[in-house]
């Protein structure tokens, strides 16, 4: 049970967090920063176990069918990761309470960070790979929210969509990616999976798989040439990068490749691939962050850079370089984080990142000043400090690795390089920034930043120390815990220390140092040729790419949907014959084996009606109220089929909702010409009664060939257990409230939802208020007849007892909620067309919206209530009961389901009329208040 | 009998559609209408036809198929919403564009492909 409550207070923070709008900063910051705290205490509780070596499983089915459950897992790995991200997470709240300015709303941006972080969580502790997607893609909406978080900027936006389309179809690739992986291995069981190496490595499908992944992982890691997205996001309020971009987010691939790398590593191709994507990004990105002079620009473009530094780690073939890239990504998560939130301390006091302005900030700044150049110091791998340690390792391993054959020895002189521009990079970020002479017409006059500000950084940097100096002491555990994760079970010999004596690797570091701080002092040779080259923008190549598909689509769109309904539903209906008609024509025999009944007087009066009805509905269609009276005939035929073939229920059903909708289309025809305009030409009309004459005859075949063929039914079991089961002799009834009460539940909701959507259609309508008709007649002005109303009013009370008898009746013989709620709501239109919407609203003050809402409520937590009772949702109980003097009678709990159909039934006919006749009174231009 | 019965259901099939395929909005409503009476019926007579048979118990010694009785039922009420809101929704498109036709505006001959 406890893992699962990890991403789960993280989510309930994100809930709390979105309602502290109303409290002052620092209520809404401690509130916020409460649910992480207590899921980390909770991870510090697990993690002795975590440490002796224990995985820690927790699991819930959720849809066993597909092989998904909902399922989590805490290893090593997993555990360093929920680290980071409580704990950067904690420190980034707290700051983002002084970075964000009074007019930025802080409840959104805390609630989309506690999302993220909700995400981030979920998917280091999955162990069921399609969950494990699931989060990945959450973690890329909610960063989508994020980075748009100042959506008034359009390069927020801009810089938000791109993100959201590189990482969103990389996360296309890994779903891709996953489920080949779950069917090689037969089990989406991440246990399972890691444990079934060789099966996957054997397996034809593994390249493909394999590239798949690592799409996924490369363009969330911001990996060269998916890196572009990265410096976009960057427009992202500064909290958000130093903890999207810095610990989290773009770590997410790295994750990925660990976590997979028992599985999946171990190939040539993966060591190509890996490695030379991870040493290209290693390059491209040290090498343009020297340029930038955006600060936020030359943090991203290092980010990138570490970021292909540790996926080189994990392509290189020797055992260490797994435990180097761990170390790796702790390391380099607090001092970038540290250096973002530094960067943001400057933007906010000087009110610009751009590093020609700034200049000379040691004396506004000195205690920021320090603890930024401590961090950078880090970045740049300066000894005591731990990316030193990390940098040391990784030396060390590329001068081991075998990768690219007799070439071997090319790999740690780029690696020196890619050394060599991390301290130039370093040294620009520290000199240009502190030092450097006096700033240049800065925005704001810079100052210290407030106190505790600061207290994240202090925290940060005083890891990046504590590490740097004592390894042994205090990363020891996590990083031999997270490599026996990621090593599949063991851990390689090692040791963290500071000092390993004289020897390459400590001469690579010192070429590194000597050789950055030179190109450092001769930037201008290297800016001037910089300058040279033609300017190349990602973005410009992105937005062009994305531009041309847009184009390409919308031309082939616009020729298969040009506007015109008539044309799609001609075209519809033609498919739907091709389809319906083919099979008919292998078949041999139309007419099956069943008796055929004979035709009586009755039927084929009744025919005879309803086809008059139908086709002079279609001869006087232009003559629209003429049309609609032939309609209700066919309506009123089709209930008394219903009554004449054994279905009394839809009798009854059929002949109320016919009333209703024909005083509704009459009610419409008030506001929509009476006639409608001869413009279809011969041969459309020709065409139209061509396809509709076709699918008519193809239609009755069809129903000719079911009813005369014998009846298979699983009916049987309904006509069997509606007494016994469900305590009701009216099978149709207990069907709908009992065998198939879900579908019901979802049936009133449609019935709702269309009622609510027709009310918000009628809100502000710009009235076109006809004073005559289309003849120039003028209306009545007599408009409640005298007769009707006093009819009305006396017929109210008996409607309503019929309607009540209708329902009580209905679970044993022909009525229920449906038909009384329809009987109900017709009683009362009466009353509103025999009274008018005033005076009805003068006697009785109701809103509809409640009453649909309390219906389904009601039908809802009926079937919530056997939750109780320990029984599946919505399993019904009933009883009888011997009163005296009424006799006996039956309790269901299915009669309380159908009060709440009942309700919805009413509520919603009525709002749907009485929204529009109301218009009918009111011409003035108000909404509508039903 | 049968015959009959899917004749009934073929001829407002071909009404309803007819209808549908008509540029004003109300006649799209009326054919929509006759086509779920035809669907109605369709779906009804899957469970074939039958006199007598009401599917309440103790009544007959035969009962009709319930299912499609009971699927049908909330078809009627379904269709009846939706009815409603594409009439009023024809009524709000022809408040706001001013013209009933289904495409919003009237057909202009000489009219190019939107772009």
């Amino acid at each position: 049970m406890t893992l699962l409550w990890i991403p789960l207070l993280s989510l309930l923070g994100s809930i709390i967090s979105s309602m502290t709008g109303k409290l002052s900063r620092n209520q809404s910051t401690g509130l916020t920063m409460l649910m992480p705290i207590i899921a980390l205490l909770m991870t510090i509780s697990l993690a002795p176990a975590v440490f002796s070596g224990d995985v820690i499983r927790d699991t819930f089915s959720w849809i066993p069918l597909l092989g998904i459950d909902i399922a989590f897992r805490l290893d090593g790995l997993a555990l360093l990761f929920v680290f980071m991200i409580l704990g950067i997470g904690l420190l980034v709240i707290f700051y983002a309470r002084y970075y964000l300015s009074s007019n930025d709303s802080m409840p959104k941006l805390y609630a989309y960070l506690m999302l993220f972080m909700t995400a981030m969580l979920g998917l280091v502790m999955s162990n069921n790979i399609i969950q494990l997607w699931f989060f990945w893609e959450l973690t890329s909406i909610s960063s989508f929210l994020l980075i748009s978080y100042w959506w008034h900027k359009p390069e927020a936006r801009k810089g938000a969509i791109m993100a959201l389309a590189v990482t969103g179809g990389g996360g296309l690739a890994l779903l891709a990616g996953l489920l080949l992986l779950g069917n090689i291995v037969g089990s989406y069981n991440l246990d399972i999976i890691l444990a079934s190496k060789d099966i996957i490595q054997a397996h034809d499908w593994y390249e493909v798989t394999l590239i798949l992944i690592l799409l996924g992982a490369f363009t969330k890691s911001a990996q060269f040439p998916f890196h572009f997205w990265l410096p976009h996001a960057m427009a992202a309020p500064t909290p958000v990068s130093a903890y999207l971009h810095s610990a989290t987010m773009v770590k997410a691939g790295i994750f990925l490749l660990a976590r997979f790398y028992p599985a999946l590593a171990g190939t040539d191709i993966w060591f190509i691939i890996v490695s030379l994507t991870g040493l290209s990004t290693l390059l491209f990105g040290a090498y343009v962050a020297l340029f930038k002079h955006d600060l936020k620009g030359l943090l991203a473009y290092s980010t990138i850079s570490h970021l292909g530094l540790i996926t080189l780690l994990f392509g290189l073939d020797t055992k260490l370089a797994a435990v180097a890239a761990i170390f790796h990504i702790i390391n380099h998560a607090t001092f970038k984080a540290s250096l973002f939130m530094a960067t943001g301390i400057i933007d906010h006091e000087t009110g610009t990142r751009d590093m020609r302005k700034l200049n000379g900030m040691w004396k506004f700044m000195p205690y920021t000043a320090t603890l930024a150049m401590v961090a950078a110091a880090a970045m740049a791998g300066v000894p005591l400090l731990n990316g030193f340690l990390s940098k040391e390792m990784f030396f060390t391993e590329t001068l081991h690795q075998q990768l690219l054959g007799s070439m071997s020895w090319l790999i740690p002189i780029l690696a020196t390089v890619a050394g060599a521009l991390a301290v130039a990079y370093s040294a620009r970020f520290i000199h240009d920034v502190f030092f450097n002479g006096e700033p240049v017409d800065l925005p704001k006059q810079p100052s210290e930043a407030p106190r505790y500000m600061r207290v994240p950084i202090e925290i940060l940097v005083a890891l990046c120390l504590a590490v740097g100096i004592f390894p042994g002491l205090v990363i020891d555990d996590i990083l031999r815990s997270a490599s026996f994760a990621v090593l599949g079970g063991y851990v390689p010999e090692f040791e963290v220390a500071l000092w390993h004596g004289f020897n390459l690797p400590l001469l690579m570091s010192g070429i590194a140092v000597a050789g950055g701080l030179l190109l450092y002092t001769q930037r201008r040779y290297l800016f001037q040729f910089q300058a040279s080259l033609p300017a190349m923008d990602a973005k410009k190549i992105f937005d062009g790419s994305i531009d041309a598909i847009t184009k390409w689509c919308q031309v082939k769109v616009n020729v298969i949907e040009n506007g015109s309904l008539q044309r799609y539903l001609m075209l519809i209906f033609v498919v739907v014959l091709l389809f319906a008609g083919w099979p008919l024509f292998e078949m041999n025999q139309l007419s099956g084996q069943k008796q055929l009944t004979p035709i009586d007087v009755h039927n084929a009066m009744g025919a005879a009606l309803l086809m008059v009805g139908a086709i002079s509905t279609v001869i006087w269609y232009r003559s629209r109220v003429v049309s609609l009276l032939m309609l209700s005939v066919v309506g009123l035929m089709v209930s008394v089929a219903f009554t004449r073939f054994s279905a009394p229920d839809l009798a009854l059903t059929q002949l109320t909702v016919e009333v209703v909708t024909i005083i509704l289309l009459m009610l419409a025809l008030f506001f929509l010409p009476q006639h409608s305009p001869k413009e279809s030409s011969s041969v459309r009309v020709v065409r139209d009664v061509g396809i509709s004459a076709a699918l008519g005859i193809v239609v009755a075949s069809i129903c000719y060939a079911l009813i005369t063929r014998p009846l298979e039914s699983i009916s049987d079991f309904f006509l069997a257990n509606a007494k016994t089961g469900g305590g009701g002799t009216n099978v149709v009834n207990v069907i709908l409230v009992d065998f198939r009460g879900f579908d019901t539940l979802g049936e009133i909701c449609v019935l709702g939802i269309a009622a609510l959507g027709i009310y918000k259609l009628l809100v502000n309508l710009p009235l076109l208020m006809p004073t005559s008709d289309s003849d120039g007649r003028p209306w009545a002005k007599e408009r409640y007849p005298l007769l009707l109303a006093s009819i009305s009013q006396s017929l109210l009370p008996l409607a309503l007892m019929v309607s009540f008898y209708i329902f009580l009746r209905g679970h044993n013989l022909p009525g229920g909620g449906f038909i009384a709620g329809l009987v109900t709501a017709v009683a009362f239109i009466l009353q509103y067309i025999a009274h008018g919407s005033n005076w009805i609203a003068e006697r009785l003050t109701i809103n509809y919206r409640k009453i649909i809402a309390s219906g389904i409520a009601i039908a809802l937590f009926t079937g919530v209530g056997s939750w109780f009772f320990d029984r599946p949702f919505m399993t019904t109980w009933f009883d009888y009961f011997d009163i005296p003097f009424i006799g006996e009678i039956e309790l269901a709990s299915a009669l309380i389901f159908d009060v709440g159909v009942y309700i919805t039934v009413v509520g919603a006919t009525l709002m749907i009329l009485a929204s529009l006749g109301r218009l009918t009174v009111n011409a003035q231009k108000e909404e509508v208040n039903v | 009998m049968e015959l009959l019965y899917a004749s009934c259901v073929g001829l407002l099939v071909s009404c309803g559609v007819f209808l549908i395929l008509r540029a004003r909005t109300f006649t799209v409503v009326l054919g929509l209408t006759m086509l779920s009476y035809a669907v109605n019926l369709f779906l009804f007579s899957s469970g074939r036809l039958s006199l007598n048979q009401a599917a309440v118990l103790g009544y007959s010694s035969e009962y009709a198929d319930p299912l499609p009785q009971a699927l049908v039922l909330t078809a009627i009420v379904i269709g009846f919403a939706m009815t409603a809101f594409v009439v009023i929704l024809a009524i709000r498109g022809r408040s706001d564009l001013g013209s009933d036709h289904v495409d919003g505006e009237l057909p202009d001959e000489n009219k190019k492909v939107k772009v």
